[in-house]
């Protein structure tokens, strides 16, 4: 590009900005966590957006991890200078749904401004999560994604193993693979793979009071025998070497698989593109194990990621603008691109049906399998939860499997006190939500 | 207790720090944070001092000398705790496999006394240079002629430092003292944030770190704001004690 087409586009991109703030174009923000190529995505939805109409202007702000995008938006709702649309992750959404009168909900939002919703448009692992008891649903799922098994297909191949369907079968394999010098598992998030989609992957529930969406007045129900027999194996497994550990954070258990010292490992859908770029060896994707001793017929995990949600107090304009986004988000097209960029899944009947349709899944198979796995029978307890101060819930969770892991304490005494852990900050949330 | 978005609140006297107090997570976190702040105070002290004193009666070079000391002073906490992240890394840590090819069995990840030795050693590395700069001109301060008399009546180098120049350095020691400890309890939060986030199982949480747990990751604002205040009324009270017992020692 040379100095004079430089400047003539300098000079265009000046003039069309300036033209959108002369025709007085309502400014919209949206708060996010979303980072890498995930964070782009999300700049190229944007950019559609605006590009699609001209009287609202979308700007998307990343305000860092999900908790801080959740704390950021608190304070700014406090201080009367709330985002239009702030991303909330899973165990946030208790705390942003519970608070009375701050949220509105999307279904009413849509509604009010003219656009039908119907939430069985929505693929069905999607359409509770964010939904009240009654099934209104209160944050549009945004980031869908479902806990799945990566597996490095040299590492496979060289051990003579097939990816594992239960446990079980994880057991067998698991020697093959120390044999061919590599670690058989790690994973990347204690809480949400083997705790909330565990109980959803065997039909156990999470928490009295229908997993909480009934009530706050709840008890924790993690204290059973299903999953205190899971990290009892998981202990084994990591004492025989068949298990690696690489602490809490996620990127640190991932780069062990992409690095090829794990030959499996247990991530997100949402991985999907991240590592794609990341691993210089072929793998394949399947679905979240389980074991066979515990059901017979495993049942569908629920989405994990998360979702959009508008705060109350802005103007009926910019509403109606937050509305048109949340359009234009829902459209198979968008969808689909989001879809394809992330691997986070594709959210509606209509886009699932597209990415069958152009032959995404031929050349992309492994892209289909959280999508097939949200898609499996759903049972009692595969909708979510509904948990208060859940993120502190969760850190109870990671510091009591640390120190199962590490031997400080047995597996009994660690869901003990999860259990007494747990049960005191649903206590408290109650008291202070009611 | 109020909720996160402030529609709500009610009144309930005391029992946010009822709930606080009675819990043994946080009995174990004042624990620690005890013992991280004398380890980090003492052995960035005595180290700083060692090379402070070292440095003095070097003569040739002691620009290199000074000038690589005092280097890491200009290094925030976070940027030390990333450094130490990346040194520590299980997958490519040089540090971290280091230590194993030594022979010991090192996890931080996992054990929590490992963890406790990582986070202390990056907290005292960056604390060293400031430390040290403060000890090196009180050592310039003290003068030639106290200097040379000590060493006509003292002719033992150990013995003259501790009977002449530390006596004589303790106004620095003391005033480092009150400084050290509260970079330990406050301004570690940026390289325990980075290497452990207060893993692993809690071993490296300190008192600052879980405020910002509950309160800004957690939104529990009437827990955290109660830990707030027994935090300020614990460092008021560490900060009477050198006041009243150790600066009665200190000649100025």
């Amino acid at each position: 590009m040379n100095i004079r087409k430089l400047i003539v586009f300098a000079g265009l991109s000046v003039s069309s900005f300036a033209a959108s703030i002369a025709q007085g174009a309502t400014e919209l923000t949206l708060w996010h966590a979303m980072g890498g190529r995930n964070g782009e995505v999300v700049e190229i939805l944007v950019d559609r957006f605006n590009q699609s109409q001209d009287e609202y202007r979308l700007t998307a702000v990343n305000k860092g991890g999900y908790e801080d995008t959740m704390t950021a938006g608190i304070a700014a709702f406090r201080a009367r200078k709330a985002p239009h649309i702030i991303q909330v992750f899973d165990a946030g959404a208790a705390t942003v749904i519970n608070a009375k009168g701050a949220v509105y909900p999307v279904q009413d939002l849509l509604e009010d401004n003219g656009i039908a919703f119907d939430s069985n448009d929505y693929i069905p692992g999607v359409r509770h999560f964010y939904a009240d008891s009654a099934g209104k649903m209160i944050g549009m799922p945004f980031n869908s994604s479902t806990p799945l098994l990566y597996f490095n297909k040299e590492a496979l191949a060289k051990a003579g193993v097939t990816p594992p369907k239960t446990w079980e079968e994880f057991e067998q394999a698991a020697p093959k693979l120390k044999a061919a010098g590599y670690l058989a598992l790690a994973q990347s998030h204690s809480p949400w793979i083997f705790s909330e989609n565990f109980h959803s992957r065997h039909n156990l529930p999470m928490a009295t009071g229908n997993n909480g969406y009934d009530s706050t007045d709840v008890k924790i129900l993690y204290n059973n025998d299903a999953l205190k027999m899971h990290w009892g194996k998981v202990k084994e497994w990591m004492d025989d070497g068949y298990y690696g550990y690489y602490g809490r954070a996620w990127g640190d258990n991932q780069d062990a698989f992409t690095k090829g010292q794990v030959a499996m490992w247990l991530g997100s859908s949402g991985s999907f593109g991240n590592l794609q770029k990341t691993a210089d060896f072929e793998f394949g994707t399947t679905y979240l194990p389980y074991w066979s001793s515990l059901i017979e017929e495993p049942k569908s995990t629920f989405i994990g990621g998360a979702a959009l949600f508008s705060f109350t107090g802005h103007d009926a304009d910019e509403y109606k603008g937050i509305a048109e986004f949340y359009k234009f988000l829902t459209q198979a097209e968008t969808q689909l691109l989001w879809h394809k960029e992330t691997g986070y899944v594709a959210i509606t009947n209509d886009a699932y049906s597209l990415a069958k349709e152009s032959g995404y899944y031929q050349e992309a198979p492994d892209a289909e399998v959280g999508m097939l796995q949200l898609s499996l029978a759903g049972g009692e307890w595969t909708k979510g939860y509904r948990l208060g101060y859940y993120v502190q819930i969760r850190e109870s969770l990671y510091k009591n499997y640390e120190k199962i892991l590490s031997g400080q304490t047995s597996v009994d005494d660690a869901f003990n006190s999860i259990e007494r852990e747990s049960n005191k900050l649903l206590s408290r949330f109650n008291d202070t939500y009611n | 207790m109020e909720d996160a978005f402030g529609l709500s609140s009610e009144f309930v006297g005391l029992r946010n720090f009822t709930d606080v107090l009675e819990d043994p997570e946080y009995v174990s976190t004042v624990l620690f944070t005890l013992f991280f702040s004398v380890m980090v105070t003492l052995f960035s002290l005595s180290l700083a001092l060692l090379l402070a004193v070292q440095v003095n009666e070097v003569l040739t070079g002691a620009g290199v000398y000074k000038t690589f000391l005092m280097w890491a002073y200009a290094i925030a906490p976070p940027a030390a705790g990333l450094v130490g992240s990346l040194l520590f890394s299980p997958l490519m840590g040089d540090l971290y496999n280091g230590i194993n090819a030594l022979g010991f069995d090192f996890n931080h990840t996992r054990d929590g006394s490992d963890a406790i030795f990582v986070v202390v050693l990056i907290s005292v590395w960056k604390q060293l240079s400031i430390n040290f700069i403060f000890f090196l001109s009180g050592l310039q301060g003290i003068p030639a002629s106290v200097q040379e008399a000590a060493r006509i009546d003292c002719p033992g180098s150990i013995k003259r430092f501790w009977t002449v120049t530390f006596p004589l350095l303790a106004p620095t020691t003391f005033f480092l003292l009150v400084i050290n400890t509260t970079y330990a309890f406050f301004e570690t939060f940026g390289v325990i944030d980075l290497t452990t986030r207060g893993g692993p199982a809690g071993s490296t949480t300190t008192l600052v770190y879980k405020i910002y747990q509950d309160g800004f990751l957690g939104a529990d604002l009437g827990g955290s704001a109660a830990q707030s205040v027994i935090l300020m009324l614990f460092v008021i009270c560490l900060t009477i004690i050198q006041f009243r017992y150790v600066d009665k020692k200190v000649h100025y």
